[in-house]
């Protein structure tokens, strides 16, 4: 049974209250892909049962698993390949020269999913720029869901999600072979600081930032959000540092003290003084 | 690999090897909807008379396990011929072993692609050959 305007409401409220983000009348297709294995796990007919269970019942933890069910979005190593390689060839070279006094980097990955791009970055680092290793480097990735945080933890992938995207040297050089599945070696996932963070809400106490991913996550607020949400990470970073938004997000016409800098096929915005 | 681009007069050759006629049909189509002109190829040694014929192909998928001459033989033989050093080589397989991706890449394969698969699989390899990644 397809849910009704009345159920659809009832999500478009959790996930505004519990995650700023606007659901907008016409996406209910993607409350039942996403609900529905939920639906199934906590013993409801439907969806729309699933969502008259939570508003009944609003301390209950399916609460929190609703939100986290909408929440999460799909992601892959080197996900669209260009900001790594802006990475490799001009971000952290660039950085490199800028540090070299201080040696520290610190670098946040925004709305990781379940990791593949934070660890991508990590990898990366490790292949080119070995002597990262004798900096002092603070690397946090952060995203909503307490779940995906535990498998970002664990660095486990299936083999779908190792073939996607991920070079064939990068498997055999920084993972290991986990039952059917591959897990990434130690020595990548503790470069590693996972933490929960609502992106509407303020962000905890870090350092000054080099280097900020938040990729294809500003999509799903509103205007008033997004606009906050930049302002904030403005303030978490450094003059000189480099923030990635997804190919087609912009900062245009919505927080005006970025500059957008083309590094060959990506965009990459820094803050403006 | 750079993917051959719209409008271009010269499109990239591509060699399909595999001893599945239902796998080369589903590579061929991948390969073909990318503009490569596509042929194919039951077993390695059949492959080396392939781009012998041809004068050299861009891009070969590789199976493993085939009959006369399997995919790593393949891979080894192409890689002592530096007229085919440019050739792209990506394996697509059902073995999954880290053994089997490490002595593929150590023969010189660019890619390995664990079956299943899918179209967007095939083109992020392809992207990433070769992308100095």
């Amino acid at each position: 049974m397809p849910i009704d305007s009345s159920d659809f409401a009832i999500l478009q409220g959790l996930v505004s209250k519990h995650a700023a983000i606007v659901l907008d009348t016409g996406k209910e297709y993607l409350a039942e892909s996403r609900l529905t294995p939920l639906a199934r796990t906590a013993g409801c007919a439907s969806v729309a049962e699933l969502l008259r269970r939570v508003h009944d019942d609003p301390r209950s933890p399916l609460v929190g698993r609703v939100v986290e069910a909408m929440t999460t979005n799909e992601t892959s190593f080197f996900r669209d390949m260009h900001p790594f390689e802006a990475l490799r060839t001009t971000i952290i070279p660039e950085l490199m020269r800028a540090r070299a006094s201080e040696r520290s980097l610190n670098l946040w990955c925004a709305a990781a999913s379940s990791g593949q791009e934070p660890y991508t970055v990590a990898m990366t680092l490790l292949e080119h720029f070995p002597q990262l290793q004798q900096w002092k480097l603070r690397f946090v990735a952060s995203d909503i869901a307490p779940a995906m945080l535990a498998r970002c933890r664990e660095g486990r992938y299936s083999q779908l999600e190792v073939n996607r995207g991920l070079p064939a040297k990068y498997l055999v050089k920084y993972f290991e072979k986990a039952g059917a599945e591959w897990q990434l070696k130690p020595q990548v996932r503790s470069m590693i600081e996972f933490v929960e963070v609502n992106l509407a809400r303020p962000f905890p106490a870090w350092p000054q930032m080099d280097i900020v991913f938040m990729r294809n996550v500003l999509i799903y607020f509103s205007l008033e959000t997004k606009r906050d949400i930049l302002r904030r990470v403005r303030k978490q970073m450094r003059p000189d540092g480099w923030f990635f938004l997804g190919g087609s997000e912009s900062t245009l016409n919505v927080d005006d003290k970025w500059t957008r800098v083309q590094l060959d096929k990506t965009s990459v915005y820094r803050p403006v003084p | 690999m750079n993917l051959p681009e719209q409008g271009t007069s010269r499109r990239p050759r591509a060699l399909v090897i595999d001893d599945s006629r239902a796998v080369r049909s589903i590579i061929r189509q991948i390969l073909t909807d990318l503009s490569f002109e596509v042929h194919e190829a039951e077993d390695g040694q059949q492959a080396l008379a392939k781009i012998d014929e041809l004068g050299g192909v861009d891009l070969a998928t590789v199976d493993w396990n085939m009959p006369v001459m399997n995919g790593l033989q393949f891979v080894e033989a192409l890689r002592t011929k530096p007229e085919h050093a440019s050739t792209c080589l990506v394996m697509v397989t059902t073995e999954t072993d880290m053994d089997y991706v490490r002595r593929a890449l150590e023969a010189g394969a660019d890619e390995f692609v664990m079956k299943p698969f899918t179209r967007d699989v095939i083109l992020d390899k392809l992207n990433i050959a070769g992308s100095g990644a």
